[in-house]
């Protein structure tokens, strides 16, 4: 017998506003202050009403943009009701049966070089308010529980998949896809270690029969998966788990209910969650203290004209258009949005994306580490780049010179802004411009291969390493050669 | 007719209080110890106010008067006293909603609506009870105490703003601020012969007005004539950003245009107002309100209000559905509360909840609870839903015949205390002539339109388009100065 594995994945995502989503708090993280950005509608105060922050909605409708969903016109806020010490209304302000978008679709990127593509389907996405957090003690007794009510109202994006999901490696990738695609659109910083990112996976096997047809299993929700990893993790965990039990209990989705488990990543196993006596009924209804919100098609073309290229078709113009491999792309478009701005700046100067993506991936990001720069703290603008690399592949200079240019730009506490000028000047400085004059090189040449005798009988001999003593004597008397130039011609000479 | 030479200043209309106090015949000291000395004479038998705030009235009052002997320009409320029923937020007060619940909660913020009539110079005197939560029509599911109809203390002053209503009936102030989600401004008004209008759903900010039914409450004024509840309602009238449900019309100056007279005012009225179940006096008082606008040159003439047979079914399904999801927030855990007897979490709750809830609030949780639920939301509140809109669009075409419709406010005078007391389901048909305003959000008004043979005040109910309120105003002013209702006062007040 085999099976098919069969995720989907709810996916929370804190939007990245200055403000909270129905109330004018700072939604900045600070467990340090517990309570302080808080007012009487985040806190639920009687009375207190909620008013729709605009910009939260137009984070969260391109964030749906980046996901290919459908944007409808008319969309309404809802009443998700439940008791919870840290839902301090009873209820969070969510959207149920209009959510303002539905419909996608995310593509997982190939793993390598001519693999396809794979399609993960997007039933909706919906904006809401986040709950404080409880600090405690789940006895209920009151006693050391605390909750903080910093993060309540925050504004979520909550972004459902179909079950197109069919391994654990393949939800980990959709994740990263998701994230990149994320920060690309500066929605999110998707900070896990502060909870921007939080992963629900829904989890059952279809079984293959012997007539082959195929039998689901009970469905399994793993929840608050807050790493990449803990969610691959918890889905292999989940796989082999309910495989034993089919194959122990032979209980279909018919025979039991949807549960929720957990996560323990100590000892990377799922266990049960406490079931609810009853299964929940958040009696959802229209919040009557907000006005549904209508969008218009101009807004939305607006919106969309603001919206910033995605990774995925950044990664296919970085192949097609600059001949780089998967692989390059990828670790380019990994660095974010101004890393990649960057290597597209310098790429389309210097006519070069090979060159480019090797000198950015190399020595740039060598650089940044060390230093600890951001790019925008780093003193080497893309026009400079594009100059010195331009000045490698004409020739002008050595790439081995072009990185002692770089390096020497680079040092000290606080380099001055690089230009094509200072970049002149330090090469003029130094003597490291290639001399362009052939003639003297191939004087220079035959110079040394009359007062060589012995180191040219060796190479005709079939000892290649001696031309490289007669290349460097080259270089001696020729200063600022080329030195592939200088074994070109040499060898030419040598074999002529 | 007394002379008003005699009348205490506390007596006097509004608009002869400011007046008053304008041209300082009359300081707003005066005002409010004559203010205060009545409350102190009569409210121990009236029991209308649950807090009374005599420093602070007091200091505000002498600090209007120090502005006006300075000559400074003061704002057109400057020095009046004015009492708030206990749902409203002011920074600084303990808010109860008449509830066990909320018997110790300080909000830290004020309401929208207070806000204005404080900016307007008006001073809060105090806070008066009401039902809990403002559930009810007859002010007995007040946790705190029984308010008394200041007409005949042994009937109810009606609900559920049952103080703001009887606080004005007493004459102790010439308007106080009451909330309106069936009928609790407009019923306990009639009831108890003053003034009271239930404006447009979005004229007045909802901010810092502890929820009922977040989509009917509205805040509103009550007093002791037409013109009082003009002058109060321009105070606390405009857009509020921090209410999404506030409509940002502009407010027109109510005080100013209410005595201009009405030429060819249309009066309806609908038969379904006039059905089994009307008190006979109370039906005849309003067919010759009827006949008092034909004499005023006013057109009077029949509309069909078909849905108006099922108002009371859809506001009792949608009004607890919302009342149940709005008074979730009071669960023990951050405000209000919280029982000492509980094991687990699920115990605080509903140990909370069942000891600070009165029996009709917990009536209407488990009703709207029931209504929401899985199942029964499509058979309940979404049918509920359809309904309003029906009824909505009723009115929507009556007001293309008439530009307003009157009809009584209850079926009754004022009843005794007790006597609907178990038996909710009389208590709600109490309703079944405001709930309709309600439903389809459009302004009402209730005014005095006579008396009965034992001298209960009857109450006139005008219902008119939505931010048409100054229509309203105007053909109640016209109607209150030629049926001269304003002559009498309750016995206790010297009437
Ligand atoms: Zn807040």
């Amino acid at each position: 017998m085999s099976y098919d594995v069969i995720i989907g994945l709810e996916v929370h995502v804190q939007l990245q506003t200055q403000t909270k989503v129905f109330c004018g708090c700072s939604t900045a993280f600070n467990p340090q202050a517990p309570n302080t950005q808080t007012c009487p509608t985040c806190l639920g105060l009687p009375g207190a009403l909620p008013v729709l922050n605009k910009k939260a909605f137009e984070l969260a409708v391109q964030t749906a943009m980046g996901l290919n969903c459908e944007i409808p016109l008319f969309t309404k806020w809802d009443r998700k009701q439940y008791f919870y010490p840290d839902l301090p209304k009873g209820y969070q302000i969510s959207q149920y049966d209009l959510p303002f978008s539905r419909n996608g679709h995310l593509d997982i990127p190939p793993a390598t070089d001519g693999d396809t593509p794979i399609r993960v389907r997007i039933l909706r996405a919906h904006l809401e308010e986040d709950a404080g957090k409880n600090l405690h003690d789940e006895s209920g007794r009151g006693a050391g529980s605390m909750i903080d009510l910093n993060r309540a109202g925050t504004p979520l994006v909550e972004i459902v998949t179909e079950p197109d999901l069919r391994n654990a490696m393949s939800a980990r990738r959709f994740l990263e896809e998701l994230r990149l695609l994320l920060v690309y659109l500066g929605v999110s910083d998707c900070n896990m270690q502060e909870g921007s990112l939080r992963c629900d996976a829904n989890v059952n096997l279809h079984v293959h029969g012997p007539d082959g047809t195929k039998i689901p299993t009970p469905i399994v929700e793993v929840k608050n998966l807050n790493s990449f990893r803990f969610t691959e993790q918890a889905i292999e965990f989940e796989v082999a788990r309910q495989w034993e039990q089919y194959q122990k209990t032979g209980q279909t989705i018919h025979d039991a209910p949807k549960v929720t488990r957990g996560f323990d990543p100590d000892r990377g196993m799922t266990y049960a969650l406490r079931e609810k006596e009853e299964a929940a009924d958040y009696r959802y209804f229209p919040d009557p203290d907000l006005v549904p919100v209508t969008v218009t098609e101009e807004q939305l073309s607006l919106w969309r004209s603001r919206l910033v290229e995605s990774p995925a078709s950044r990664r296919e113009r970085f192949r097609q258009e600059y001949g780089l491999s998967l692989y390059d792309a990828q670790v380019i478009l990994d660095q974010g949005v101004l890393f990649a701005d960057y290597f597209e700046q310098v790429a389309s100067q210097t006519k070069d994306g090979k060159q480019a993506a090797n000198w950015l991936t190399q020595e740039v990001q060598r650089v940044l580490n060390d230093r600890r720069w951001t790019l925008t703290e780093f003193p080497f603008p893309a026009p400079a780049l594009g100059h010195l690399l331009s000045l490698v592949s004409t020739k002008k200079i050595t790439g081995k010179s072009a990185k002692d240019v770089f390096n020497l730009l680079v040092e000290g506490d606080e380099p001055e802004v690089v230009t094509s000028e200072t970049i002149d000047a330090t090469i003029a400085e130094r003597g490291l411009a290639l001399v362009e004059d052939t003639g003297a090189i191939d004087m220079a040449i035959a110079d040394v291969i009359g007062r060589n005798p012995k180191a040219v009988q060796d190479f005709r001999s079939g000892k290649q390493a001696a031309a490289g003593a007669l290349i460097g004597q080259v270089m001696k008397a020729v200063k600022g050669a080329d030195p592939q130039s200088v074994r070109e011609r040499l060898l030419k000479q040598l074999e002529g | 007719m007394s002379s008003t030479a005699a009348t205490p200043i506390n007596q006097l209309s509004m608009s002869e209080q400011l007046q008053r106090l304008q041209n300082k015949a009359i300081s707003s000291v005066e005002l409010v110890d004559a203010t205060l000395a009545a409350i102190e004479t009569h409210d121990g038998s009236v029991g209308a106010f649950l807090q009374v705030y005599p420093e602070q009235a007091r200091a505000q009052a002498a600090s209007f008067d120090e502005r006006r002997a300075r000559g400074e320009t003061v704002p057109s409320l400057a020095g009046l006293p004015i009492a708030i029923k206990d749902n409203m937020c002011r920074t600084g007060d303990t808010v109860t909603c008449a509830s066990r619940m909320l018997h110790n909660y300080r909000p830290p913020y004020t309401a929208g609506a207070i806000e204005r009539l404080e900016r307007a110079g008006a001073i809060v005197v105090g806070r008066t009870n009401l039902d809990e939560f403002a559930m009810g029509s007859s002010g007995e599911n007040s946790a705190v105490q029984l308010t008394r109809n200041p007409w005949d203390l042994e009937r109810t002053p009606g609900g559920s703003s049952s103080g703001s209503a009887a606080s004005v009936a007493a004459r102790y102030v010439s308007g106080s601020l009451g909330s309106d989600t069936g009928g609790s401004i407009r019923q306990p008004a009639g009831l108890c012969g003053v003034v009271g209008l239930k404006p447009t759903y979005g004229r007045v900010s909802r901010y810092g007005l502890i929820a009922f039914a977040s989509s009917l409450d509205q805040i509103g004024p009550l007093a002791t004539d037409v013109t009082g509840a003009a002058i109060l309602l321009e105070a606390i009238s405009g857009h509020d950003p921090r209410d999404s449900t506030s409509v940002d019309v502009p407010v027109p100056s109510y005080s100013q245009l209410v005595q201009q007279p009405l030429a060819g005012l249309r009066v309806g009225f609908c038969p379904a107002h006039f059905s089994e179940g009307l008190d006979q006096e109370v039906a005849q008082t309003i067919r010759q309100a009827l006949t008092l606008y034909r004499q005023l040159g006013a057109e009077v003439k029949e509309i069909a209000l078909p849905h108006a047979d099922y108002s009371v079914a859809a506001y009792y399904l949608i009004a607890p559905s919302e009342a149940s999801s709005n008074l979730s927030r009071y669960d023990g855990i951050h405000y209000g509360y919280r029982s000492d007897k509980f094991e687990n979490l699920a115990d605080l709750y509903a140990a909370s909840r069942g000891e600070g809830f009165g029996p009709e609030v917990k009536r209407r949780i488990m009703l709207g609870t029931y209504a929401l639920s899985a199942g029964y939301y499509d058979q309940y509140y979404a049918r509920a839903l359809k309904v309003r809109r029906l009824i909505r669009r009723d009115y929507d075409e009556a007001f293309q015949e008439v530009d307003v419709i009157a009809g009584p406010v209850a079926p009754t005078t004022a009843f005794r205390l007790g006597e609907k007391n178990n038996d909710p389901l009389a208590m709600y048909l109490s309703d079944i002539y405001t709930i309709g305003t309600n439903l389809a959000g459009i302004p009402a008004i209730s005014l005095p339109a006579g008396y009965s043979k034992s001298g209960l005040p009857i109450g006139l109910q005008l219902q008119g388009p939505a931010f048409e309120e100054i229509k309203l105003l105007q053909a109640a002013y016209m109607f209150e100065q030629a049926a001269g209702v304003l002559e009498r006062k309750p016995g206790m007040v010297g009437g």
